[in-house]
């Protein structure tokens, strides 16, 4: 007995090690992205107007916007020393009922909220209503791996039936046509999807099922509908399969996707576009605003006409109270978003590949801002 | 004679003892003997008291869910728990939940048997102390680290495996395989058998450690070799610990989370091969949908969270009266 409590305690000394290792590595992680963050912020600070902002502002919701968010966090806390801003990104469901609870500021999601959670929204906002500001956009790369075969060209058409099991390897007539130079393997394909619920799941099928309602007839939603293919969890493990499976193709954020190769997808325009921050804003220009009064919800066209628009791209938005916000957190609520739908808080995004709202959109954002109360 | 015994005296305390004496018959009880009685009924009282109110928590909830559900919540092989009217049902998670723990258990015993007997019986001393720390490294390795390593480093290595067991069993139909990413209940299975080794091996080695000297040194003068010393000797003594060292094991591979989503290839079909990708467990799908979940959602995750606990209960209780059977060979498990 005496033996074995020694080893115990060797066992977790040397656990203790371990961990205090990699906390050591990790805390280097973050130091070096650290460097670059504080450079680009000195050159944001002109723009940060902490006014009388102070105190703890709690959010919470979509982890698709969570490095577009940690970055306004660290440039904006860099100015106005405060206020700390902590966000959780525990999911775009559980944000938006941590906001409906009273328990945030304010909260990020992918979807915009749904009749039922804006009625429920009056009670949390006295009277006033919740409303969705988009802030920041992003691209869902299709990415793939088939050695030898870069810049494939799909349509939406063609991915719809490869999600869906139709096509079934990388030779078929349907990728060949689209493809007319490549030389195509006779590999089979193999789709990944995500196995957790995912905002970036259902704006994905979105898109499948507005551009190919033919060939994609799944209601749509956060969890991933249709039979056959393979699963695995979170973004990064989406790209850590296709990395290292060959035929593999899947979709997710285009941060995820830098070092794979990715679909240009064939639109109504001329060329077809490929995944960039840029291509992604262009698309997000054709959207409607179909929220009403300052809800600002936007509605994507999956068949942009633009030249370049990448149409797969989703928008994550802050949701706030109109009126009616917490007076103890008003301020620094409405300083912070005043930083985030700036130029220069647009500009920033860029860097952690997201895509900054066009400008006709953002000024609307910007306007209703400056209205909280 | 009958005037003489009612006369007699007859002595009160040695028929109804005062509360003073009997306490004095039970030896002295001083303020620390209480205090020490009170903690301890109190843990006791407050184990009993969390079990409740986690069942309570979880019945509360899934009576809402499963109320909603428009599909059969036992036989249905979907969950779109967030979608109205809502539909889901448990049978692909009850099965693959059982059917990796099967394969972690059919894995993991055996080998976790024999670790601790060769820690006991035949390991040199300095040796079998090396091996116990190593083992117990194992089980201080946290479970995301296993999933990360399962994930990354054991499923791409199973493709020979896989392409080896599909060509000698694959006409059994439990070992056919499509040729897709190892990423299976079998998967699965290995991972949990890894993970669960420790403890199943750190209790047997235990059990083993304690068969009476006298028997073992009985069996060797009777000419027994020493297989038949541990056949006959340590194994019956040791059997109702091993079958409690299993359940332990088996508790964790029930209920383990984190490792199986990283590596599993979840989908809602239940398919007759364990290699093909596919199926789900309980703690898998919570850990996995819990975050995007919509109120409704939430309940009926809780709800098959609810199952899982009942199974649990159930495999503990035909733990304990296995062992209660077989309670004679046991000096270890009171």
């Amino acid at each position: 007995m005496k033996l074995q409590r020694k080893n115990r305690l060797r066992a977790l000394s040397l656990g203790a090690v371990a961990v205090t290792g990699a906390l050591a590595l990790t805390a280097c992680g973050s130091d070096d992205t650290g460097d670059t963050g504080n450079g680009e912020s000195t050159a944001a600070n002109s723009a940060i107007k902490c006014d009388d902002a102070k105190g703890e502002l709690l959010a919470a919701g979509s982890s698709a916007q969570k490095n577009a968010v940690d970055a306004w966090v660290k440039a904006y806390t860099a100015s106005c020393k405060d206020v700390r801003i902590n966000y959780n990104p525990n999911g775009s469901g559980a944000g938006i009922t941590n906001f409906l609870q009273g328990q945030t500021a304010f909260a990020g999601s992918d979807s915009p909220l749904d009749a039922e959670e804006i009625a429920k929204s009056k009670e949390v906002c006295k009277d006033s209503q919740a409303i969705d500001l988009p802030a920041v956009g992003g691209p869902i790369a299709v990415s793939y791996n088939l050695p030898g075969v870069d810049g494939l060209v799909l349509d939406a058409k063609t991915l719809a039936m490869i999600f869906n099991d139709e096509i079934k390897t990388w030779n078929d007539e349907a990728i060949a046509k689209l493809n007319p130079e490549a030389k195509l393997p006779s590999t089979k394909i193999q789709t990944f999807h995500r196995s957790d619920d995912s905002g970036t799941t259902d704006n994905f099928t979105k898109y499948l099922k507005a551009a190919a309602p033919e060939n994609w007839k799944y209601e749509g939603g956060k969890a991933w509908e249709a039979k056959g293919g393979q699963s695995a969890n979170g973004s990064s493990g989406l790209a850590q399969q296709v990395s290292q499976t060959a035929g593999a193709i899947s979709y997710m954020e285009l941060s995820y996707a830098k070092d794979a190769q990715t679909v240009k997808i064939k639109t109504a325009a001329a060329e077809p576009a490929e995944a960039t921050v840029d291509n992604a804003t262009k698309a997000i220009g054709e959207a409607k605003v179909v929220g009403e009064g300052n809800d600002l919800a936007l509605e994507l066209n999956y068949e942009p006409k633009t030249d370049g628009a990448y149409p797969i791209t989703l928008v994550t938005y802050e949701i706030v109270c109109e009126k009616g916000n917490k007076a103890e957190t008003l301020a620094a609520t409405k300083s912070f978003l005043n930083y985030v739908t700036s130029e220069e808080g647009q500009a920033i995004l860029k860097d952690a590949s997201y895509a900054p709202m066009p400008e006709e959109i953002i000024t609307k954002v910007r306007t209703t801002v400056a209205g909280l109360s | 004679m009958d005037i003489s015994t009612q006369d007699a005296p007859v002595p009160p305390p040695t028929t109804t003892p005062t509360a003073e004496q009997k306490r004095a018959a039970r030896g002295a009880t001083r303020p620390g003997d209480r205090i020490f009685l009170g903690l301890s009924r109190g843990s006791g009282i407050l184990l009993l008291v969390i079990m409740a109110a986690i069942a309570a928590f979880l019945t509360y909830r899934a009576i809402d869910a499963i109320s909603a559900d428009e599909a059969n919540f036992f036989t249905a092989f979907e969950w779109e728990a967030n979608s109205t009217p809502p539909r889901f049902g448990i049978a692909v998670l009850a099965y693959g939940t059982i059917v990796s723990s099967i394969i972690a258990m059919v894995i993991a015993v055996p080998i976790s048997v024999g670790i601790a007997l060769f820690i006991t019986h035949y390991a040199p001393r300095r040796l079998g102390g090396l091996i116990s720390y190593v083992i117990d490294l194992l089980a201080a390795v946290p479970s995301i680290v296993y999933g990360l390593w399962g994930a990354l480093v054991l499923v791409p290595n199973l493709k020979g495996l896989y392409g080896w067991l599909d060509a000698y069993l694959g006409w059994t139909g439990i070992f056919s395989w499509q040729g897709l990413e190892p990423r299976s209940l079998f998967a699965v299975g290995i991972l949990l058998a890894i993970m669960i080794l420790p403890i199943v091996t750190n209790v047997s080695r235990e059990v083993f450690r304690q068969a009476p000297q006298m028997h073992q040194e009985a069996a060797l003068a009777l000419g027994a070799t020493r297989w038949e010393v541990i056949r006959m000797s340590v194994l019956p003594f040791g059997r109702s610990g091993v079958i409690s060292a299993s359940m332990l094991g088996l508790g964790r591979a029930l209920g383990e989370t984190m490792a199986v989503a990283t590596v599993l290839s979840p989908n809602f079909l239940i398919e007759a091969s364990l290699l093909d990708g596919g199926g789900g467990t309980f703690a898998q799908n919570i850990a996995s949908k819990f975050g995007e979940a919509t109120e409704t959602g939430r309940d009926a995750l809780i709800a098959s969270g609810l199952v899982l606990f009942v199974i649990t209960l159930l495999v503990n209780g035909a733990a304990r009266m296995i062992i209660a059977r077989r309670k004679e060979y046991s000096g270890a498990n009171a």
